[in-house]
């Protein structure tokens, strides 16, 4: 039987693919590599177009982000909620639920720790912190619970409830720091009173590299055992490759659904936490660089591994930091948003390589 | 409530509703051909800023509107490529589309924040029918691309239902594989409607741009791509519930700015919230509804199709 699945049929010209059984695994290393240099490339092109030099815009992200302690620190710290949030997003994605909310998943963490730490500022920190801990992480979870519950119920579109919820948990946080929850002390700027010392995460020297980091390593390492080594990661793995055959091994997908989303959202609500706590030490309007979006792009460039997603942070840490360079040579933020969209479609369009050979034929 | 407050209310809410109308429209064919993109709102944005930048570029927003539906077209093919072609994840390829949709639109509009629109949709009322009390009001004195709705509605009912191409196209969206050994080119028309479907989400962004708030702004389009996806659902692929959908989101949209103008003492961060808010409602009681009844998505809908799998 003929596996040759003719797509485009010209006459001396055809393209078809086969389905790969297994994808060798240096392919798969290769693959998003060359993906990503691409994209770097198809970009380039169009900074070259609008008037720009990408070579120089290119050296001077890579030496922003790389090329100094300063850099390098603060490429960790924007790795730190990547790590966050892109983990919560690729166990959901494993499972094929698609998590598109871990921004307002993180809002909401960092909301309900800021809660803790603005409503007891006596606590000692060795209560407050892991106090603002478990707060961001429920929040966070409950706002990851409440598109999964309809999912799992009635099989309402979960990609569209958790991408409203970022709007809702967003307007929700502005509404506090423009009104209630406001600093009287801070000039009219949207924001809260500074938290006291005991709600603050300790960084290393004078970096503002914090705590959080640990945090991700740790949920990285857990993360990864219970996907490879638990039976319950098993399962998320089973179901994420079909519902079918899940179904007939008589799991429980409504459960796995809720747990999954429940962690999935907690992880977020630690993001949320850790930025508050270790980098802005207050609530404030806009205190996320779109770090639940970036999630999506990095949970699938790490091909939903907990491990990789800490490489993969890493390097789009880098790509935020250098994005703020290059926006000191007047480039719009906006620009760093197209280069990862581009990344992305790369990488979607290098996966066929992996998963299918492709022939010309005559 | 006075009469002239409600018929305000209602005839904004046609307004508002329009862009969400636009890309509702073009999503349900191409979610009807089997094709799911999620790229909406990012292809709204690249129409609102093209069209803006062509209308700045030019003075006539007719230009802008083709820009705009060029654009969406154009972004819609990549989804198309990625996800027919090559087989892409289609939930990932949309969402690639919108966050590449999102950053493009920012950087290639920084320097038009701020830039006055040098022409833009007006109002003009229509002949005689604009003159009858009440209705007249409330739908016919709007701009012209609202009127193009108007046209563009019943003409895809009747497209779709009746039609041979109409059925050919839910054919693709319903089993590939039977219409293929009909004959039918599953690949081409997927990728048309896509097309089409993308170039129609251009317009809706371009009608923000160019008609409802003649300027642009990053991330104007505030999520109405996603409220249109979700509107495909709530009107269950069909033109015609779409356009009621639209204009109850716009309704609610107009809502909170009436509400504040009227004095209610609700912080307007909570009315903005609204039209989220309904979204989700909405969706979990249609799909509850879609259940019991058992009329569904189109069955291939987010399936590659695998000519050697049918």
């Amino acid at each position: 039987m003929s596996s040759i699945v003719p797509v485009k049929e010209q006459r001396n010209f055809s393209l078809s693919f086969e389905k790969r059984l297994q994808t060798p695994p240096l392919l798969g290393l290769i693959v998003p590599v060359v993906s990503v240099i691409l994209a770097l490339v198809f970009s380039g092109i169009f900074l070259s177009l609008t008037g720009h030099s990408p070579i120089e815009i290119y050296r001077v992200m890579l030496e922003g982000a790389f090329g100094s302690w300063y850099g390098l620190s603060e490429t960790v710290v924007k790795a730190i909620p990547l790590i966050l949030t892109s983990l919560g997003v690729a166990i959901a994605f494993k499972m094929l639920l698609w998590n598109i909310g871990a921004e307002g998943q993180l809002y909401m963490g960092a909301f309900a720790a800021s809660w803790v730490a603005l409503t007891f500022p006596n606590l000692p920190a060795y209560i407050m912190l892991p106090a603002m801990v478990i707060a961001g992480m429920l929040a966070g979870g409950l706002w990851g619970l409440l598109p999964a519950i309809p999912k799992a119920v009635w099989g309402v579109n979960e990609v569209i409830t958790t991408l409203m919820l970022n709007y809702v948990a967003i307007l929700w946080v502005d509404y506090l720091v423009y009104g209630p929850w406001k600093d009287p002390n801070g000039f009219n700027f949207p924001l809260t009173a500074p938290f006291v010392d005991a709600a603050t995460l300790p960084s290393w020297g004078t970096t503002r590299v914090h705590f959080g980091l640990v945090f991700g390593l740790v949920a990285a390492a857990i993360l990864y055992v219970v996907l490879q080594k638990t039976r319950w990661g098993y399962e998320i793995r089973v179901i994420g490759e079909s519902t079918k055959v899940a179904k007939y091994a008589g799991m429980n997908i409504a459960r796995n659904i809720l747990l999954v989303m429940f962690l999935s959202g907690s992880l977020a609500g630690l993001a949320g936490m850790a930025e508050t706590a270790g980098i802005t030490h207050r609530l404030q309007h806009g205190f996320s660089s779109g770090y639940g979006y970036t999630a999506i792009i990095i949970a699938w460039l790490s091909r939903l591994n907990p491990l990789a997603v800490i490489v993969v942070s890493f390097l789009f840490g880098g790509l935020l930091v250098g994005g703020y360079t290059i926006q000191s040579s007047g480039l719009p933020a906006a620009t760093v948003s197209m280069l990862q969209g581009a990344i992305l479609f790369f990488v979607l369009g290098g996966e066929v390589l992996t998963r299918y050979k492709i022939k010309l034929g005559k | 409530m006075e009469q002239s407050i409600i018929i305000a209310i209602l005839a904004s809410a046609i307004v508002s509703g329009t862009p969400i109308l636009f890309a509702a429209l073009g999503e349900i064919l191409t979610e009807r051909a089997g094709v799911l993109n999620l790229g909406v709102e990012g292809m709204m944005l690249v129409g609102a800023v093209t069209g803006f930048m062509t209308t700045v570029a030019t003075s006539n927003p007719w230009l802008g509107v083709g820009a705009a539906a060029l654009s969406g077209g154009a972004l819609a093919l990549v989804h198309a490529f990625l996800s027919i072609t090559l087989r892409a994840n289609q939930v990932v390829s949309g969402l690639a589309l919108t966050l590449f949709g999102t950053g493009f639109s920012g950087y290639i509009g920084k320097s038009l924040v701020g830039v006055p629109a040098p022409a833009t949709f007006k109002p003009v009322i229509v002949p005689f029918l604009g003159n009858i009390p009440v209705l007249g009001e409330i739908f016919f004195r709007h701009d012209y691309l609202v009127y193009i709705t108007y046209l563009l509605v019943p003409l895809l009912w009747v497209y779709l239902y009746k039609t041979r191409s109409g059925l050919n196209l839910r054919a693709i969206g319903e089993n590939p594989a039977a219409s293929d050994a009909l004959g039918v080119n599953v690949f081409f028309l997927r990728y048309l409607y896509v097309i089409v479907g993308g170039m129609l989400a251009g317009l809706g962004g371009a009608y923000l741009s160019l008609a409802y708030a003649p300027t642009w702004l990053e991330n104007m389009t505030a999520g109405r791509g996603w409220i249109a996806v979700a509107l495909v659902i709530f009107a269950s692929w069909d033109p015609a519930k779409a356009l009621v959908g639209a204009y109850i989101f716009g309704g609610v949209d107009a809502m909170g700015y009436r509400l504040q103008a009227v004095g209610v003492s609700v912080s307007a961060f909570f009315l903005k919230m609204l039209p989220y808010i309904l979204t989700i409602v909405v969706l979990i009681i249609t799909t509850r509804q879609t259940m019991k009844k058992h009329v569904g998505a189109p069955g291939a809908l987010g399936l590659a199709y695998d000519r050697e799998e049918r």
